[in-house]
């Protein structure tokens, strides 16, 4: 009766007590969901041009971020080292297209994975060699990021939200138009979305499975890259964040390996699902419950669901 | 010349089922078996013991009850650290409640308690298929981390929050690091690891084997046939998390001598292990045991390699051009034979059968 | 064990005189209903692929289900072997209203079938395949799979033999270790069957068994079906689109079109029947 009570009433009497607090919390999870919803979407354009489950992806964003202080730290204007990052992020994809993908295509999808998974050793190792091992600082004032914070007056308390993190939400925002944009306007878009249909298709439209490989993974890359940004302003840039990018694979079994809206929408239900547990639920049992409570979340729902958020329903076949 | 089934007759089903049909892989395996047993204890060191032949021998126990989940069943897993964790601290809690029976005991039956995890984190395997049930294995992967240093019940309220070693022997003779001697645990090990590769050959040969590769294959197939799907996949799920559990128990009593959550996280474990099955080959027993030896064997020599050659380098560089070459060479060993070291060893055996006349 | 027995005799009779291949030769009585389905109606959605569907089968014939593309003949078997649930009408098999079918169960009940793209598991040997197909009848447990010593070995030595019996009835001796992903389509197809004959059904339902084979590979098949027939007495349910096979093997044959019956009879009273002419012909 005790437990029952600590488990289903007790929150949320806290939460409608003091709303302040809830909002942060909310805020807190939003901001973190947006940066999941990053994650997974860099994942989700690989997935769904070439198949390969990219474990690689979270690696890519602490890759890019940690190139772009490193050049900075070498004495590389911010702008131009930014500049740079995208180069290198170019070259990376052109690299993995060139080295890794092509000589395993049409393996089974398990060797491309165990491939991406060598990949992200081989980036950390690459990273941390050129760039040293210890935790650096993202350069935000230099790349005209704001910091500091806004405060918000609610019902009594008040609310205070990061301008980085609003900066983090509205770049997402940007970024996800501009890929929708980027999809669906032009040639190259759609041969994208033709070659996750049909690779024999997308190559009677002139663009080589190759040359849409090297793309998705620029793309995904870039997304990376800005991902970077955003989490580096939060907390320290190192491979430690790695274990954070593990967070973004529960948002993909949430809103499906091949769909953006689900992955953002998934993104922003993990992200906000798991700061109020850990926040709300988390003390009744020693806290730290955001490492697993967004697996069990997903979980939960595909289990009523297989076929995800935006997924239609599988007919089997036979 | 001396690698020939010419003339070797199967007369009955029994030899024709057997393991090694061939007379000359017979007597490989037993060759093998005695070098092993006899000769490896008398002439290796220590050092080569406590960090290439214990190390190897656990991790293909544990590789071997992976292959059986996803080489076999055809059912991804990155948990394989956590259940080899509940291994590790069911048998550690199993020596402070029962400290009369022997160690041996303890960890066989400490597998059983990873198996009864195993099973319910692999329900989620009717619904979800491929890498979504990768990713839902991480469920129970992170959830078992977070209990291995959230419960301090499961470590006896240790202040370092680590399980210790704990003194037990085996005949009188003292068996636990880091009591005993490497050899003796080398033993003991190599024992159970044989013991156990038995029962797994057995049981991927007979009737569960095989309605796991049907389950594998194609599982709407399988079903149609007859074999009821939960049920099959949950066994691989129990039988392959056995394994886990008592390569996890082992490692913590006879290798490392204590054990924190870390040493059983995904990339200390999870990894390293998949690797070794995908490297060694999926679907093959042998394999396990190959890819275990190159996983563990290959940072040694990266580490060691540079003063072969003379130049030292810094430790920390160190670290960081090892982890490059190790992502680099698993990427360049997935090109060159998707297929893993048993196929590799499966051509050298088709060459040696028509040696020296291959046409 | 007694079809094992029958298996045995089997093996032998292919090799000397070919059966029969008309039907007309072998005047049979089926009288006895072994499955009998009314009224069946399966939607996906909006998508109506069966509607309002009747006929029965008689043990021990050879029912061919015939129609054009679309027309719900795999959907048709998919329900009787319960894969897919029907919305409407109900099914009765050995005399008993089935309630929720899974596929298991079907096939504990003694439904075997093949699959008009062979689902065969692509990584094992033939051998493994055919085994497979043995899996209900293996009984021993976990305890003796462990050891595989006595009782369990016994028991895989027992149905090894059975399956060294289709395997030699089939004629594919030589590719019993193959693994089949690596055999031509035509062996795939024996191999799919073995598989089935494998379990002993009672009604054993063959997806196009000889879609994309040559003229010998298809009267291999008859062979096969035919001499599965008439001497295990296996009930047979089969898709087939070639109009001769179809003419020379079947005893009664159903005919859908988008989902709707639209003629059941005897081989000469369906191909005379002007509904199924205009059916194939594409007249509306």
């Amino acid at each position: 009766m005790e437990l029952a009570h600590k488990i289903f009433v007790a929150p949320f009497w806290e939460m409608s007590g003091a709303p302040d607090l809830f909002l942060q919390v909310l805020w807190e999870g939003f901001v973190a969901g947006t940066l999941y919803s990053l994650i997974a979407l860099g994942f989700v354009l690989i997935f769904k041009a070439s198949g390969v489950f990219n474990f690689a992806q979270g690696i890519m964003v602490v890759f890019g971020a940690l190139s772009l202080v490193g050049l900075h730290q070498l004495g590389v204007p911010a702008w131009v080292a930014l500049a740079l990052c995208i180069g290198i992020m170019f070259v990376l994809a052109w690299t993995v297209e060139r080295v890794v993908l092509r000589p395993l295509v049409n393996q089974p999808d398990i060797i491309l994975f165990m491939a991406t998974i060598g990949l992200s050793s081989f980036l950390i190792g690459l990273g941390e060699f050129i760039f040293g091992g210890e935790p650096k600082t993202m350069i935000t004032a230099e790349l005209g990021l704001p910091s500091g914070a806004i405060d918000f007056a609610v019902a009594g308390g008040f609310v205070s939200l990061q301008k980085i993190d609003i900066a983090a939400a509205v770049m997402s925002a940007v970024l996800v138009t501009v890929l929708a944009v980027f999809f669906h306007k032009t040639r190259i878009g759609r041969a994208l979305r033709a070659v996750a249909d049909d690779h024999q298709a997308a190559m009677s439209v002139g663009i080589t499975l190759q040359q849409i490989w090297v793309i998705v993974w620029f793309a995904a890359g870039i997304v990376a890259l800005a991902t970077g940004i955003m989490w580096g302003a939060r907390s320290d840039v190192s491979f430690a964040l790695e274990i954070v990018a593990l967070k973004a694979l529960p948002v993909l079994i949430l809103g499906g390996f091949t769909s953006i809206p689900g992955a953002i929408v998934g993104g922003l239900i993990i992200g906000i699902t798991e700061k109020l547990a850990e926040f709300y639920w988390g003390p009744l049992v020693g806290g730290s419950i955001e490492t697993w409570i967004p697996y069990f979340i997903a979980l939960l729902f595909l289990w009523f669901r297989p076929q995800g958020l935006f997924g239609e329903k599988i007919i089997e076949r036979v | 010349m001396f690698y020939r089934e010419a003339g070797q007759f199967k007369t009955d089903y029994r030899s024709d089922m057997a393991v090694f049909p061939i007379l000359q892989d017979r007597i490989a395996i037993g060759a093998i078996l005695a070098l092993m047993f006899i000769v490896v204890p008398l002439v290796a060191n220590d050092f080569w013991l406590n960090t290439i032949f214990i190390p190897t021998l656990i991790f293909s126990l544990a590789a071997i009850g992976l292959n059986i989940l996803t080489g076999y069943c055809g059912q991804l897993s990155l948990g394989t650290g956590g259940f080899m964790g509940v291994g590790a601290y069911s048998c550690y809690k199993l020596t402070s409640i029962f400290p009369d029976v022997n160690i041996i005991i303890h960890i066989l039956a400490s597998g059983f308690f990873a198996a009864g995890v195993g099973v319910i984190f692999g329900i989620p395997s009717l619904r979800i298929k491929g890498f979504y049930l990768a990713v839902a294995t991480l469920a129970s992967q992170f959830f078992l981390e977070w209990s291995f240093g959230r419960i301090p019940w499961l470590y006896n309220y240790n202040d370092s929050g680590a399980i210790d070693g704990v003194n037990r022997s085996l005949f009188g003779i003292a068996l636990t690091e880091p009591y005993g001697t490497p050899a003796f645990q080398y033993l003991v090990v190599l024992s159970i690891v044989v013991f156990l590769t038995w029962i797994a050959s057995n049981l991927v040969r007979g009737r569960y084997g095989r309605a796991w590769m049907a389950v594998r294959d194609m599982d709407i197939a399988a079903e149609l046939i007859g074999i009821k799907l939960l049920r099959t996949k949950l066994l691989a799920f129990a039988i392959s998390s056995y394994y886990a559990g008592v390569a996890g128990a082992m490692m913590v009593f006879l290798s490392l001598g204590s054990a924190e959550v870390e040493v059983f996280d995904i990339f200390n474990a999870s990894f390293p292990i998949l690797f070794m099955v995908i490297i060694g080959g999926l679907g093959s027993l042998i394999g396990s045991f190959m890819g275990a030896a190159f996983i563990t064997v290959l940072p040694i020599l990266i580490r060691g390699a540079p003063s072969l050659f003379g130049f030292e380098i810094h430790a920390a560089t160190g670290e960081h051009v090892q982890l490059m070459m190790v992502g680099g060479l698993i990427i360049f060993f997935l090109i060159v034979e998707p297929h893993g070291l048993a196929r590799l060893w499966q051509i050298a055996k088709q060459k040696l059968r028509l040696w020296p006349f291959p046409y | 064990m007694s079809q094992g027995s029958t298996q045995t005799k089997a093996a032998d009779a292919p090799g000397g005189t070919a059966p029969s291949m008309h039907r007309d030769d072998v005047p049979q009585l089926h009288t006895e209903v072994l499955l009998d389905l009314t009224n069946v109606s399966l939607s996906f959605g909006g998508v109506k692929a069966i509607r309002d569907v009747s006929f029965n089968i008689l043990k021990g014939e050879v029912r061919a289900i015939i129609g054009p593309n679309g027309a719900g003949k795999t959907s048709m078997l998919n329900v009787i072997n319960g894969f897919y649930h029907p919305q409407q009408g109900t099914i009765c098999y050995k005399g008993k209203t089935r309630r929720v079918m899974r596929p298991y169960i079907a096939a504990g009940q003694g439904i075997a079938r093949t699959f008009q793209n062979v689902a065969l598991f692509k990584g094992m040997t033939t051998l493994d395949n055919i085994m497979v197909g043995r899996s209900l009848k293996m009984k021993r447990g976990l305890f003796w799979q462990i050891l595989r010593l006595g009782p369990a070995e016994r028991e895989e030595i027992e149905h090894r033999e059975v399956v060294e019996h289709i395997i030699d009835f089939l004629e594919i001796q030589h590719i019993r270790k193959t693994p089949v992903g690596k055999l031509p389509y035509g062996l795939q197809k024996r191999v799919e069957l073995g598989r089935a004959l494998a379990m002993e059904p009672d009604l054993l339902l063959l997806d196009e068994p000889m879609a994309g084979m040559n003229l010998e590979e298809k009267e291999d098949m008859s062979r096969f079906i035919l001499t599965t027939n008439d001497s295990f007495g296996t009930t047979i349910a089969l898709i087939e689109h070639d109009m001769g096979v179809v003419m020379d093997l079947s005893d009664r044959v159903v005919v859908l079109d988008h989902g709707i019956k639209i003629a059941d009879g005897t081989p000469d009273e369906v191909s005379s029947n002007h509904k199924v002419i205009d059916a194939y012909l594409g007249v509306a």
